[in-house]
């Protein structure tokens, strides 16, 4: 089995967000890039899976310019055996499906973060799964081989399912693939800086959506306080003024 | 020309969610000079069809296949791509849950349509057309565009009011064709939450973080939560330690949920937490830290101790 972690970089999650050029675009002065966190856990969950001996090899891919490689050798720190950033500007998911499709063939498993803690799209693996014809599943919290047969466990609205599935196949994974993000150990931060980190050039590709702007929520009114003792005043403020009992 | 919703039922009956779903889609058809079209997939009784009308579909195309009981994502994306191309549907709209997010990317690549994901209000512009969506988990919106013919959006729940139209709907058998070898998902086991309200579905969410102390302390929550026919929740380290089901976990790597009332006992408000949360209309904190940061972000506070505040809700609510 070969699995294929697609690998988003996305500021980290304590960023404050700020725009800049009249609110068209996201200020990345001082942001610190991380791996997008779903991505982190289904790379954790595949390098636990190679270490049981049900997978062969791991790579992962990135669509994105020059300052996403830190994020990558990271990738390959924590147990990816090659990294593949395919060297455009991600323009929507449409465009970045596109590129991925290209280099993701070949693979057995794809496995994609259920949505990038940026911009929220939810959409690049299900694309992805489209352009390649495979079979998908989203909100996977579970992922075992057994004798070369996936067994997945799937979360669906209400409850929760063990489903198998044949390959090629794209997981769309969240919460629960794995229990904690794997930390590079230095042994493997030595390692990645000799694993192959392969530049590709981009596909012939359009978007299929523009950002036009950005805004901030509105400042939130001033909490009302109600005091310990009166904490029955909470029910009738809850009832009478917000409305919402 | 049409406008397509894909609607969600649960045991045959449809989530109030799907409701809303048909509303949001007929506020769009209204401005766009069309009609709604509501795809109902499954095993769902007439009757309950007919419940689509009231909320503006004009048509239902009632797929009635229990093959799809297995939410197969191949066979559920040719089904919804055949039907909005038979009722040449210029919008598509799903749920912004599981299933929407699992099917539509793959329908908007067939329709060869622009996806705009988590979408919280009706279009601000058509021509070209202009939607609002949340970003950065709660912290920012943005104004998308899109430039294709077919626009595929995944709507957020709780985000546009029920209307009642009291019309009608033609209900229409439909079917895709689609041959068994399709469907490709085989299903060994399906664990249903039975006898609680869904987290995702409630309009009001009692929730406990690490300053509830341990699980033995969730009596008063369950309490409360019974009263309300509210659903239960918790932050991130509750279930990392095992006290709460993982089911309950809110927050950016959790469940996403926008209800009417948001309870946060003993939760501190850390940013990832309220990306979870922050869409709720009225959160209420309840901290014994007066700097803690969810007072920042909350409508109504009480500085005190959860063991001391609960009982005298339970008791407020008892007597409401
Ligand atoms: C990448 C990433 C993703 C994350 N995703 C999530 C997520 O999805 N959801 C999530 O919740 N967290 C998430 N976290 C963790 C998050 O940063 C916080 O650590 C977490 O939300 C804190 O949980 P808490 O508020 O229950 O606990 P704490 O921060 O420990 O807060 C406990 C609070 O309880 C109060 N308290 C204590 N005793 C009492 C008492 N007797 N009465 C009243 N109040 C009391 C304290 O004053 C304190 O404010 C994430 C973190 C990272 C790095």
């Amino acid at each position: 089995m070969k699995i294929l972690v697609l690998i988003n970089n996305v500021p980290d999650t304590t960023t404050k967000i700020r725009f800049t050029g009249d609110n068209t675009a996201f200020d990345t002065t001082r942001v610190q890039w991380i791996i997008n966190p779903w991505d982190e856990l289904a790379l954790t969950r595949s390098v636990e899976l190679k270490e049981a001996g049900a997978v062969e090899q791991i790579s992962v891919a990135n669509v994105g310019a020059q300052i996403t490689e830190p994020t990558l050798r990271k990738a390959l720190a924590v147990g990816a055996d090659d990294a593949i950033r395919i060297d455009a500007e991600p323009k929507d998911a449409f465009f970045v499906a596109n590129q991925l499709a290209e280099v993701a063939k070949d693979y057995d498993i794809i496995l994609a973060g259920i949505e990038a803690s940026d911009y929220n799209g939810s959409a690049v693996g299900g694309m992805l799964a489209e352009l390649l014809d495979f079979n998908s599943v989203s909100a996977v919290s579970g992922l075992n081989i057994e004798n070369g047969e996936l067994v997945i466990n799937r979360e669906i609205d209400g409850g929760s399912q063990v489903l198998s599935i044949s390959t090629p196949v794209v997981l769309i994974v969240q919460k629960g693939i794995a229990k904690e993000p794997r930390i590079p150990a230095m042994r493997g931060i030595m390692m990645a800086r000799k694993k192959p980190l392969n530049v590709v050039a981009p596909a012939d590709a359009d978007a299929k959506t523009t950002l036009v702007d950005f805004t901030l929520p509105p400042p939130k009114a001033a909490c009302k306080m109600v005091d310990e003792e009166n904490a029955k005043d909470l029910v009738a403020l809850l009832h009478e003024e917000a409305k919402v009992l | 020309m049409s406008i397509l919703v894909y609607t969600e039922n649960w045991d045959g009956k449809f989530k109030k969610l799907s409701f809303e779903l048909v509303s949001y889609a007929a506020a769009i058809a209204k401005e766009m000079g069309s009609s709604v079209t509501a795809l109902s997939i499954g095993e769902v009784a007439d009757n309950e069809l007919n419940k689509l009308g009231n909320f503006g579909a004009a048509k239902v195309l009632n797929v009635n296949d229990s093959r799809y009981n297995s939410f197969d994502n191949r066979a559920l994306s040719m089904a919804v791509a055949s039907a909005a191309q038979a009722e040449d549907a210029k919008v598509v709209i799903f749920a912004h849950t599981n299933l929407g997010k699992a099917i539509a990317p793959r329908v908007a690549i067939k329709l060869d349509a622009g996806l705009v994901s988590g979408v919280t209000e009706l279009p601000s512009n058509f021509s070209p057309f202009i939607v609002q969506k949340k970003v950065f988990t709660g912290k920012s919106f943005t104004n998308v565009q899109v430039d294709a013919d077919v626009k595929v959006l995944t709507f957020s729940q709780n985000s546009f009011e029920l209307v009642e139209t009291g019309g009608t709907a033609e209900i229409v058998a439909f079917d895709p064709q689609l041959g068994d070898d399709i469907f490709a998902t085989s299903v060994k086991e399906t664990n249903k939450v039975t006898g609680k309200v869904l987290l995702t579905d409630a309009e009001i969410v009692i929730s406990g973080g690490r300053g509830m102390k341990g699980p033995e302390n969730w009596a008063g929550l369950e309490e409360m939560a019974d009263l309300l026919k509210a659903g239960l929740a918790c932050s991130r380290p509750v279930s990392d330690e095992g006290w709460r089901p993982h089911t309950e976990h809110v927050g950016q790597t959790g469940k996403i949920i926008a209800p009417n009332l948001y309870f946060a006992f003993g939760i501190s408000g850390a940013i990832q937490h309220l990306g979870g949360v922050s869409s709720s209309k009225v959160i209420v904190a309840i901290n014994k830290d007066p700097e803690a940061p969810i007072f920042e972000t909350a409508d109504y506070g009480i500085v005190g101790d959860v063991q001391k505040v609960i009982p005298q809700l339970i008791e407020g609510i008892k007597e409401m």
